[in-house]
């Protein structure tokens, strides 16, 4: 088989995998099963990432959100008392969110299907983009969002602790 | 590849997580589909920076700025979360209704 065959398998074996552990997030009844499914579905965004040339962003996003976030969200689960199992997780509005979410999904992917008809990733490039490049990248063309970001780091960080301090 | 299949997975990641807040009455399984919908742009991102392979690497740069605002995300809903439980024992957020009017 050749390298475009190989990109299309893993394309759509990971694309399945992000639907469906993304669906499972939103239905288990199970509230530390959502959590471990969310971890299915991230690593299959970091799949992508792989896929998509961006090695950088996916381990970032292994780290970050599987390794930090998830563990925070289990976290806030085991905090909250959750009843975990047998409880009734949703409200009664699930017709109307299957339907908004519906609605989204068709306006979203036709408009963005129809604006980039015909626009190819060209996979046939054997160099992928490296971390000094993205590095670079954000050094000197990206520095001023970049320290935005950190103040925004700095003050959420102090807020989460002023909000979850016992007085 | 054509790009359109990144935005269709990408679209499709989005309404999972809309659904999800809109169905969901625990306050952390919200914030789990937030996150599913953060992935989605992030998605998008990565796909337009391979797409566009000659204009540079900025849609990889915001691509992590998402991650890092996802992570500030988390921290302070989180700590919001615990302080409810901590009031109220409880995060349905159904019965969250103290500032409806």
């Amino acid at each position: 088989m050749s390298a475009e065959t190989w990109q299309q398998v893993v394309f759509w074996f990971f694309a399945l995998l992000i639907t469906g552990a993304g669906v499972l997030v939103v239905t288990t009844r199970n509230v530390i099963h959502a959590a471990l499914w969310l971890v299915g579905a991230l690593m299959g965004a970091a799949a992508m990432y792989v896929l998509l040339f961006a090695e950088f962003v996916a381990w970032v996003q292994v780290l970050v959100y599987v390794g930090a976030i998830v563990v925070l969200m289990l976290f806030g689960l085991m905090l909250t008392r959750a009843p975990i199992g047998s409880a009734e997780f949703d409200n009664n509005q699930r017709p109307l969110a299957a339907l908004c979410a519906t609605a989204v999904f068709v306006v979203t992917s036709v408009i963005l299907v129809g604006g980039f008809e015909g626009k190819e990733i060209n996979f046939a490039r054997t160099t992928g983009t490296t971390t000094e490049s993205v590095g670079t990248a954000i050094f000197t063309s990206y520095v001023w969002p970049f320290e935005v970001v950190s103040i925004l780091l700095l003050a959420a960080l102090v807020g989460a602790v002023v909000i979850a301090r016992r007085d | 590849m054509p790009v359109s299949f990144f935005l269709v997975l990408s679209a499709l990641l989005f309404s999972i997580g809309i659904y999800g807040v809109l169905a969901r009455q625990h306050a952390v399984l919200v914030l789990l589909s937030i996150e599913l919908m953060l992935n989605a742009v992030n998605i998008n991102l990565v796909a337009f920076s391979a797409m566009l392979e000659e204009a540079g690497l900025g849609g990889q740069v915001f691509a992590l700025f998402v991650i890092a605002v996802a992570a500030a995300e988390v921290g302070v809903g989180l700590a919001i979360v615990i302080l409810i439980y901590r009031n109220r024992q409880s995060v349905d957020l159904d019965e969250l209704d103290l500032m409806k009017w």
